[in-house]
């Protein structure tokens, strides 16, 4: 043994004496995560950037390369439909958070009280979430089907006046979309909720029980805070799931009556797929992007500074 | 809460009552669409109009299932939805499969095998699990016509790849940070590379999250509706797709009872998938949403 | 020829230096321990010799070959991780044979090297089960076994036992001591449990800040600390440091002890052990460095003739351990620890008089913290 002082020799850059072996498997990682690196620039960045450029230009029917600048979105902002899909958009995407939300709180901390079938009552709740929107669609234009819906099953238990005509109305139209899309997406806020529940640090609830507060006390007061960061992530996926909401309303109203109850999302496809508008539909699905980014970045800024402060 | 005592009074058991009423009316919100498509399928035409919602059958009959399966009208054709069907499976399995291994290979070579970068890639690919996917219609419509793959099956399964990796290497990577990376240095010693350390050391214990990611896979790509109507043709629509299309198209009397057997045709296979696992379904939703 | 040769290493994360400049060299069949608080670099070091970190510059020599930019697999190593690290999917015999069909070893001779461990570290009866069946000993024993399994140039361990309880801990100590001296195995330990490195090692290096302060015997580091840093890591309760000024001159010093409201303590520095350093030193600062087992209770029976300076502290606690008493007493500004004899009698608030061994004390500069004497 020795602490021994060698001549000092010119300090070798990494790599510079690597064996092959060695060498390989610095870039075996690389090479695996190449082609997905490669998809994701091309299909996701790529087709934003694509998008981007075909919503500055004229095209109609095909893609042409004749730019106007932004005058496809002064359009668009001039544009009647695309204002009934931004306001809908709104109210529906408003509703149907704030509903999933009070619902998902509500049947977790019910759900909570050591609740005999507790497992098949939580199966029951999710289960929407399995299904297509397409189904979901389905299935409630025919609950909601004035003549053989819900209404007319009311009027025949004897209350003749009973009206529930939601889905030829072109004013209510866009609530069946919220009350589809909450009976689906509800039970996963749910899920959400228990799991926060669950995991929260028993000696608190203790302590709080030792310091004599009473059972909806505990909860509205200690547990429901501890509830933030869920409630965030939540908030975050449902409005994710509104602003990308299709099949829903193509199933449930197709969009009517007339244009009432249309969303940009159905908007989009349909000047760009159906009425040869693709600038048009370009802008308008910039614009969603636009839309997904102002809710995206808060929530990853808010996580990243969590994170750091541990 | 699992510890609270209560008090055994006449008002706790009230309240006890009352909270089992509130939960078994929510659970009947919810099963309620459910029971009514299965009641309605099973009803004769002639019995939709005079009953109600709920009556049940009074003679069932399965003639809806097998008509929507194998004869109702989907636009122009009148074939059922049982090739649609057929069509979908086309597409799930292989789509499912691909992304899943791919997302596999990348979660482990982003944790375990970490470089000057690695982060920044994930971060960058993890974007593609927000993007409204209407932003990418256009340009993937083009490129599936230069590719030759317009209207193919194919075609669709590529896009399903393509925009499902990000979520399963998102599922993989944050399976994998919690896998030691001793592990994998102990293999480094005994002389394993690369695929032999993913291969006999990460994979033999990667089962729960490869169940995740193939439900979660699986239920996204069955239930798409938009990539399947923007790309598809007549011949190689998925069954979302055949689905809508049956319910809007307007010849002769609306058959109800048709329309709800299809739509139990297009929603079982999913459904089956829940029952089955419904733990791994729930892990594939609230994966990097509640533990980030 | 040296079996493990480490030439002016360094590795940066980033702009963080975490391994400044370490060489070292050990000899085949010795049992080399790094020791050092956390974040000192000896983990960083140990994955450097493994090749699971790529070094900044310098270089690393296993058995003459240099081998900075092999791979793990192609150096020749084993190592032993501090959480096993045994393979979860596989039972005990495939962890320890996993190694040798990597390098493709005929199946009869993995088979016969798998019994040899398993009959060396008295795991044969575990060879069938899996990780997740076995006790926290018997998965550090598999963990050795799949090392030793595969009889690689040199060894590495990386806190093997921190994550036992203190009795087994012990008894794999002895063990690993054991089958060193059984097998005559290079191995390099890293620990930061300074007594396993006393009783392990033929060789401690001693690091702090990525550099090493110390290398050298377990003898010579306790005994012959380089610095104040190494005196105080190792050794345990740890040396006391007490302020004194020195006074004399060659062929007289004198350490004066200052005592708030009692006459200063003087002490005597032995002759023999004076050093050039001392003189530069005079009427300054110093650091008298005192071990507690350099104290010891005065022998009555000897009378004058007993060795060592006579004092007489106050005892302010009185801890008995069982095999031995140790005492804190009040010496100078300060309290300071002394190891006596169990059959000691006194108690808090006393006064007890001991004798201190001054040929044993070691004086350390203030300033610099280096030795001086």
């Amino acid at each position: 043994m020795s602490l021994s002082t060698p001549a000092v020799r010119p300090a070798a850059g990494p790599g510079a004496r690597r064996s092959h072996a060695g060498l390989l498997q610095a870039w075996l990682p690389k090479l695996v995560l190449a082609p997905s690196a490669a998809i994701s620039l091309f299909f996701v960045y790529g087709f934003m950037l694509w998008t981007f450029i075909l919503s500055l230009t004229s095209s109609r029917m095909l893609p042409s390369y004749d730019f106007v600048g932004f005058a496809q979105y002064a359009r668009l902002m001039a544009n009647d439909r695309w204002w009934v899909a931004s306001t809908n958009l709104v109210v529906f995407g408003g509703m149907f958070v704030a509903i999933c939300l009070a619902l998902g709180l509500v049947l977790a901390i019910l759900l909570d009280q050591r609740i005999r079938q507790e497992g098949a009552l939580r199966t029951i709740y999710l289960y929407p979430m399995a299904l297509s929107f397409i189904v979901t669609g389905v299935v409630w234009k025919w609950l909601l089907n004035p003549g053989l819906g819900i209404q007319a099953m009311v009027r025949g238990w004897g209350f003749e006046n009973f009206r529930f005509d939601w889905l030829v109305d072109p004013d209510m139209a866009v609530y069946t979309l919220v009350i589809a899309a909450v009976w689906q997406a509800s039970g996963f806020v749910m899920a959400l909720f228990l799991a926060g529940l669950r995991g929260i640090d028993d000696s608190i609830l203790k302590a709080a029980q030792l310091d004599g507060a009473s059972l909806p006390r505990i909860y509205w007061r200690v547990v429901v805070p501890c509830l933030r960061p869920v409630v965030f992530s939540a908030v975050m996926i449902l409005s994710h799931i509104a602003i990308k909401s299709f099949d829903l309303v193509v199933a449930l109203t197709n969009g009517g009556p007339g244009y009432a109850s249309d969303l940009p999302a159905t908007f989009m496809y349909a000047h760009a797929f159906t009425r040869a508008q693709i600038g048009l539909g370009s802008a308008s699905a910039m614009l969603m992007l636009g839309g997904v980014l102002a809710i995206l970045i808060p929530y990853l800024y808010s996580e990243l500074r969590n994170r750091r402060h541990g | 809460m699992d510890n609270v005592i209560r008090r055994r009074t006449f008002g706790a058991r009230l309240g006890r009552a009352l909270l089992y009423a509130v939960l078994l009316l929510a659970a009947l919100f919810y099963l309620l669409p459910l029971a009514v498509m299965l009641v309605t399928s099973l009803k004769p035409l002639a019995e939709i109009t005079p009953g109600t919602l709920l009556s049940l059958p009074q003679e069932p009959t399965l003639g809806p299932w097998t008509k929507a399966w194998g004869e109702a009208c989907t636009g122009m054709r009148c074939e059922g939805v049982g090739v649609y069907f057929f069509n979908s499976i086309a597409i799930v399995v292989p789509a499912v499969l691909i992304s899943t291994i791919i997302g596999a290979l990348n979660g482990y070579a982003l944790t375990k095998w970490r470089f000057k970068g690695s982060e920044l890639l994930f971060a960058l690919m993890l974007f593609g699990c927000f993007i409204p996917f209407q932003v990418v219609l256009l340009p993937m419509a083009q490129t599936l016509g230069w590719l030759g793959l317009s209207s193919s099956r194919a075609g669709l399964i590529l896009v399903h790849v393509v925009f499902g990796i990000a979520f399963t290497t998102l599922f993989f990577r944050n399976f994998y940070v919690a896998v030691p990376t001793e592990l994998v240095s102990a293999a480094k010693l005994d002389g394993a590379g690369f695929f032999r350390i993913f291969w006999r050391i990460l994979l033999p214990v990667s089962a729960p999250i490869i169940v995740v990611s193939v439900i979660w896979q699986f239920t996204q790509i069955w239930n798409d509706f938009l990539f399947g109507v923007a790309f598809s043709a007549h011949d190689t629509q998925p069954v979302t797709v055949a689905l809508n299309n049956l319910v809007n198209t307007s010849t002769g009397a609306r058959e109800y009872n048709v329309d709800m057997a299809a739509a139990m045709i297009a929603a079982l296979p999913t459904l089956i998938v829940y029952v089955l696992a419904g733990k791994y379904f729930v892990r594939g939703l609230t994966a990097g949403s509640v533990k980030g | 020829m040296a079996a493990l040769e480490i030439n002016n290493v360094c590795k940066n994360f980033g702009s963080e230096r975490v391994l400044k400049d370490v060489s070292l060299a050990i000899d085949s069949g010795e049992f080399l321990i790094l020791v050092g608080p956390s974040g000192c670099g000896k983990s960083t070091l140990m994955n450097a010799i493994a090749g699971l970190e790529p070094v900044t510059s310098g270089e690393i020599r296993i058995a003459g070959e240099d081998v900075t930019w092999q791979t793990p697999a192609e150096r020749d190593i084993a190592m032993v991780f501090q959480s096993y690290a045994l393979y979860p999917s596989m039972t005990v015999r495939q962890n320890i044979s996993f190694g040798l069909e990597m390098r493709k070893v005929p199946k009869a001779e993995r088979e016969a090297a798998v019994e040899r461990v398993a009959d060396l570290l008295q795991i044969s009866h575990l060879l069938e089960r899996k990780p997740s069946q076995l006790s926290g000993g018997q998965r550090q024993r598999v963990a050795m076994g799949r090392a030793l399994a595969r009889e690689p140039k040199v060894y590495l361990f990386d806190e093997p036992l921190s994550n036992l309880d203190a009795k087994l801990r012990v008894d794999m100590r002895t063990e690993i001591k054991k089958l060193h001296q059984r097998l005559g195995t290079t191995i390099v330990y890293v620990t930061h449990d300074q007594i396993e490195a006393m009783t392990l090692a033929d060789c401690i290096a001693v690091m702090r800040d990525g550099r090493i302060l110390q290398l050298g015997s377990p003898d010579e580091v306790y005994n012959n600390p380089v610095d104040l840093f190494v005196a105080g890591f190792m050794g345990s309760p740890s040396m006391n440091f007490i302020g004194a000024t020195l006074d004399g001159e060659p062929g007289g010093y004198l350490l004066r002890v200052a005592t708030p409201g009692e006459e200063n303590l003087e002490l005597p520095w032995p002759q023999e052990r004076e050093t050039p350093a001392m003189a530069g030193q005079v009427g300054r600062e110093v650091i008298l460095g005192l071990r507690p087992e350099h104290f010891a209770e005065d022998d009555v029976r000897l009378g004058d003739d007993a060795e060592g300076v006579l004092l007489s502290p106050r005892i302010t606690v009185v801890e008995p351990t069982g095999a031995d008493i140790l005492l804190q007493l009040k010496l100078g500004e300060g309290e300071a620890t002394a190891r006596v004899g169990p059959k000691c009698r006194v108690a808090a608030g006393e006064r007890l008089a001991l004798r201190i061994d001054m040929a044993r004390a070691v004086l350390f500069d203030r300033e610099t913290e280096q030795r001086l004497a």
